[in-house]
């Protein structure tokens, strides 16, 4: 099943001056499938992940996310339909300094009102003991260490359930222990629970191990590469 | 929106910059305190002078003036023909009484009127008060105690003795603290008083009273209308004055119109036009009042502005992640409004605090006013309509103050800010 259309996607810069970032990109992606975009920096290959994750609206071209035309809706319909179907793991952790751990989890959740406070506090832990960082639930944030901090975020991305998972470098900032952690957490959720990933990154190895690489240069796909086999 | 979310994150945020909220807070208390001090004492001050001036000032008078008569007397009954010419030279105004006719009956009639409150009779007369060989001029009023009690707290103003003393003895008067003081009387002395007419009397003094106005104090005693009367040789219902009180202060002039097309002879005064330079200096004081006020509470205002505004320049990021796990502009206005009148509630009530506990102190403190104003401390006014109105001002300047940087917080583009 598709989860993602993306058709012919087309941004443009406009500062400092006029720029064709994408070329008019168009690919789709399957339910579960674990998809890395690679590319030299400034190939548009992070322009078009902020395109995807619905953040960025300024661009042509549309967009089709779990079958809704997300393309043409308004910042607070894309903000709900963020909330409930996409997660983001992010080079920098983001995470916000003041809470705990597990009060960060259990935010994206808390805005999306879906479950009592309790259960939301239950899944939370759940969500951290999958990524390993249930003793730290109630340190504060801004007390973790970089790698302990982007697991965090990312049980942050998987509490609401997600249908998408988007991952900016997500182990670009990270030790080679940290990154293969963050890499096997991906691999499993998108194998077991059959939930997509998207990621853009620069190590070769995270690459590697997806089950697809998009190669991207200058706006457009060059190339796509299936490094374990193709699938399904 | 999820309120109980937004509430706990501002809560978060407030507490974890402890010192950042506190100033904030400062602002607003700063303002609020002022606020009420500032009202507090300039109506407490108005009050006074208002008290004072009031107090003793009828809303309506009546009284017979003496005026020269402009028709020639010697013409008065033959009409005036062209060539017939009548010329009395420094004509001199006829001997008449300046007393109201049926004064008591008109009282008791004005007293019935819905809008009066009470009406007292006075008679008053210049009279000479003889201390040894010097007589020290004045005037005595002539009083219905229980009246000028009731309608103008006399009662109030005695230093020494009872006002109700007049009633228990006869030939006896109350005395004006200068006037005592000039007489080297006190209270159980005996002065003679002279009328102009000659009539004397020899009264003794029960008690001394004083307005905290010098003119009124250094010339003044009272005594009941029949003891004046007696002092002037006139019959019982001998009455110069009518002073009328009034539920409505502010219906005076309507009053004194009505008054003045039913009656004839007499002279009707309302309080507006005997007291104008009163009521402007008071007007001007108020408006001084409001104008330094608002100027606190706008200051206040900016303070919360431009703390709301760093705090959300600090808070980009947080704002950013917040935005891309799904919370919408709305969530993010409400985290920072909250916030805003989280420091607008906190610091306007400790405001409202300083600023009693500040106005209490003024209360308190000593006045050296001289020894002629009734007042020991600074006059100020306790009342709850100004806490409330401080209140709800400081509130609604932190909503004013909050609500542009929040907007702009539900503006801010995560793209830009996570991508840096």
């Amino acid at each position: 099943m598709k989860i993602l259309k993306a058709t012919n996607i087309v941004k443009y810069f406009t500062e400092p001056e006029k720029f064709q970032v994408l070329k008019g990109v168009s690919f789709d992606v399957e339910q579960g499938e674990f998809l890395s975009i690679i590319g030299k920096s400034g190939c548009g290959k992070s322009t078009l992940l902020y395109i995807l994750s619905t953040m960025d609206t300024d661009y042509e071209g549309t967009m089709e996310i779990n079958n809704t035309t997300v393309t043409g809706l308004n910042q607070n319909q894309l903000a709900a339909f963020r909330n409930q179907h996409l997660g983001f793991v992010f080079q920098f952790h983001y995470l916000l300094p003041e809470f705990t751990a597990l009060r960060n989890v259990m935010m994206p959740a808390l805005r999306l009102g879906k479950y009592s406070d309790k259960e939301i506090e239950h899944r939370a832990m759940e969500k951290l003991r999958l990524v390993g960082m249930d003793e730290y639930a109630t340190k504060h944030a801004s007390r973790l260490s970089g790698g302990q901090q982007q697991r965090v975020a990312i049980a942050r991305a998987l509490v609401n359930d997600p249908t998408i998972i988007m991952g900016d470098e997500p182990t670009g900032n990270l030790d080679k222990a940290n990154s293969t952690r963050v890499f096997d957490i991906f691999k499993q959720l998108a194998h077991d629970n059959k939930q997509t990933i998207i990621t853009v990154t620069h190590d070769v190895d995270f690459a590697n191990g997806s089950d697809r690489i998009i190669e991207m240069e200058d706006g457009r796909i060059i190339g796509t590469h299936y490094p374990n086999g193709k699938q399904g | 929106m999820n309120w109980k979310l937004a509430l706990n994150i501002a809560t978060t945020h407030l507490l974890t910059k402890k010192r950042q909220s506190i100033i904030a807070m400062l602002g607003v208390t700063f303002g609020i305190s002022m606020f009420i001090i500032m009202i507090s004492f300039m109506t407490g001050v108005n009050q006074f002078t208002e008290d004072m001036a009031m107090d003793n000032t009828p809303h309506v008078r009546i009284y017979k003036p003496l005026e020269i008569e402009d028709k020639k007397i010697i013409a008065l009954d033959k009409p005036q023909k062209e060539n017939d010419w009548y010329v009395v030279e420094h004509q001199r105004p006829k001997n008449e009484l300046s007393k109201i006719k049926n004064g008591l009956t008109l009282a008791m009639q004005i007293e019935r009127m819905p809008e009066v409150m009470g009406v007292a009779p006075q008679l008053s007369s210049q009279v000479f008060y003889n201390n040894g060989p010097v007589q020290i001029p004045g005037n005595i009023y002539g009083i219905d105690v229980k009246k000028q009690e009731a309608l103008f707290q006399l009662d109030k103003k005695m230093d020494e003795g009872e006002l109700d003393d007049l009633l228990k003895g006869s030939d006896v008067i109350v005395m004006g603290k200068g006037l005592a003081k000039k007489m080297n009387v006190t209270v159980g002395d005996r002065v003679s008083v002279t009328s102009p007419e000659g009539g004397n009397l020899n009264l003794k003094v029960v008690g001394i009273f004083s307005f905290g106005v010098a003119a009124m104090d250094e010339s003044r005693s009272y005594a009941t209308l029949a003891t004046v009367q007696k002092i002037l040789q006139k019959d019982p219902s001998y009455v110069t004055d009518l002073n009328i009180k009034l539920h409505d202060i502010n219906g005076a002039s309507v009053f004194k119109q009505k008054l003045e097309n039913q009656l004839d002879g007499v002279y009707v005064e309302d309080w507006e036009t005997a007291n104008q330079s009163l009521l402007a200096g008071e007007s001007i004081r108020n408006i001084m009042t409001f104008v330094v006020c608002a100027t606190l509470l706008v200051v206040a205002g900016f303070g919360i502005y431009n703390i709301m505004n760093m705090n959300i320049i600090n808070k980009m990021k947080d704002i950013a992640i917040l935005k891309a796990t799904g919370f919408q502009g709305a969530d993010v206005t409400a985290i920072f409004m909250l916030q805003s009148v989280m420091i607008g509630i906190a610091g306007g009530f400790f405001g409202l605090f300083i600023g009693f506990f500040f106005s209490y102190l003024l209360s308190i403190t000593p006045f050296p006013a001289g020894e002629f104003f009734r007042i020991d401390t600074f006059p100020v006014n306790f009342n709850p309509v100004h806490y409330i109105i401080g209140l709800f001002f400081g509130f609604l300047t932190t909503l004013f103050a909050g609500y542009f940087p929040s907007k702009r917080a539900a503006k801010v583009d995560p793209v830009r800010i996570i991508r840096g």
